[in-house]
């Protein structure tokens, strides 16, 4: 079937299967590999990409289902070279450490901050509470976010 | 060993351009189409094989207006294709039908959140669905559409077993229907889970009552994830109704509505911890309610 869609900021027409998920869509025919599957079931958020200014798992949305919408990946939050302000306080702070949840963690962090410019701890633990990071125990993470705040406030 | 699924198996898509549409390609393919809303519960049970794996997946959000959250002087209409994230973002809703918009917020993830329906959460009728209990004590009905014509159905008498309702397969539920509450009522949604983010109700407990002059004048209890569906506790409601609500009469209440549960014993709760918890959430909710009267 045929799929229309902007990713990044390009439009797309492609030919997908009906039966193919977003994630697959990004991954395997885009090549856009910085969404990463974990769990492959909305447990985990590892591959969280924004659609049409919302946070979405792609793993558990069908391709089919971005007909017409806009998609950002984390590839597409860096300006011409220059890191977004959200990927220099996770750098800054280090906010990561195997840097698996990394993409999705940046990408939630967007959308709270989008929404809330200047979350409280607990705003924070909230909107981040579909991203699930094994190895550095969130405190960096929420120190990232915090700095990610006061940057994106300027 | 269970086998990981990384890929979906195949199927088709269909993308109804309206309710007309819709309905006459669920009418007469029984069994091999599956209704799509956020596709939450579906996309997963699907990729595990828990389901039989549709011929067709049938996207309900292709259809024009159900997705409307809807406020009149008889109360609440929730459209089938309205976002777990808007019904929790509803003032009005929270305003007036604390028990839904608390249960709301309480779900999942922002990104669960943001794709799954309220609807969908019913429709798909697990014990602990966390709508339930908070619909159940609001006293909601659902609108049931069919190309045979449209019935309604009070969620009391919805739920037939874990997992399964009174919907038939040519039907499509398109509208959840809450009566306007009692002015001057008050309620609650409180869930137990071990975790307090991205976990599955394992008591869940919801309130609505009014009060006047010191005395229960209505009250309704509702409780999730207790018995194979959510249910009501008519019997410790008959006990408070019209009379005043003291801590004893509270605690009364609350021992009642655990002889309504059958709950199961996983490994998430035993079955004591649970009795026991419906007792504790129960008396606290009704606390919540009604305390601080003698
Ligand atoms: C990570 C994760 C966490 C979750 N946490 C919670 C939680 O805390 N509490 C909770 O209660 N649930 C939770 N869920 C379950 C799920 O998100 C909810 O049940 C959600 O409300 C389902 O809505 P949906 O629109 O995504 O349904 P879908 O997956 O689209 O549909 C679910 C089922 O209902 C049917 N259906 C949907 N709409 C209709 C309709 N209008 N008419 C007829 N049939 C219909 C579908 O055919 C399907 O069988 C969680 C799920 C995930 C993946
Ligand atoms: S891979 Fe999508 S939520 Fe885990
Ligand atoms: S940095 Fe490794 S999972 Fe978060």
């Amino acid at each position: 079937m045929n799929l229309h869609c902007r990713v990044n900021e390009k439009e797309y027409d492609l030919e997908i299967k009906p039966h193919m998920t977003l994630l697959d869509l990004l991954r395997e025919e885009l090549g856009l590999t910085g969404a990463k599957e974990g769990c492959g079931e909305g447990e985990c958020g590892a591959c969280t990409v924004i659609m049409d200014g919302k946070a979405v798992n792609a793993c558990i949305v069908l391709a089919a289902e971005a007909e017409g919408k806009e998609i950002l990946t984390i590839e597409g939050l860096a300006r011409e070279g220059t890191l977004h302000p959200i990927q220099e306080a996770f750098v800054e702070i280090g906010g990561l450490q195997c840097g698996f949840c990394t993409p999705g963690m940046v990408l939630s962090t967007k959308v709270l901050l989008d929404d809330n410019p200047n979350p409280t701890e607990e705003e924070i633990k909230k909107g981040l509470e579909g991203n699930f990071c094994r190895c550095t125990g969130y405190t960096k993470i929420i120190e990232s976010v915090k700095v990610a705040a006061d940057k994106v406030r300027g | 060993m269970k086998t990981f699924y990384r890929r979906l198996p195949k199927f088709e898509y269909l993308r109804p351009g309206s309710m007309e549409e819709a309905l006459a390609l669920i009418s007469g393919k029984e069994g091999s189409v599956k209704l799509l809303a956020g596709g939450t519960d579906l996309i997963p049970q699907v990729k595990k094989r828990e389901v039989p794996v549709p011929a067709f997946v049938l996207d309900m959000k292709s259809i024009p207006g159900l997705g409307n959250i809807t406020h009149h002087h008889n109360g609440l209409s929730i459209g089938a294709l309205a976002t777990i994230q808007a019904v929790g973002a509803d003032p009005v809703i929270n305003e007036r039908f604390a028990p839904l918009s608390q249960a709301a917020l309480q779900m999942a993830s922002p990104q669960v959140r943001n794709r799954g329906t309220i609807a969908g959460n019913i429709c798909n009728a697990v014990p602990s669905a966390d709508s339930a209990p908070a619909l159940l004590a609001l006293g909601a009905e659902v609108k049931l559409e069919s190309r045979r014509g449209a019935r309604r159905v009070p969620l009391d008498q919805f739920f037939t077993g874990p997992r399964t309702t009174v919907i038939k397969e040519d039907e499509l539920l398109t509208e959840i229907i809450v009566p306007a509450q009692e002015p001057g009522s008050r309620g609650v949604y409180l869930k137990l889970s071990p975790r307090h983010s991205m976990d599955l109700a394992v008591v869940g407990v919801a309130v609505m009552g009014t009060m006047e002059n010191g005395i229960c004048k209505e009250v309704k209890i509702a409780l999730g994830a207790v018995a194979p569906t959510p249910i009501r506790a008519p019997m410790a409601e008959a006990l408070l109704r019209g009379n005043r609500p003291t801590p004893e009469l509270i605690d009364e209440a609350a021992r009642n509505a655990l002889t309504q549960c059958n709950p199961i014993d996983d490994h998430r709760a035993s079955r004591e911890y649970r009795c026991d918890m419906v007792y504790a959430m129960t008396r606290r909710a009704l606390t919540r309610i009604f305390g601080g009267t003698r």
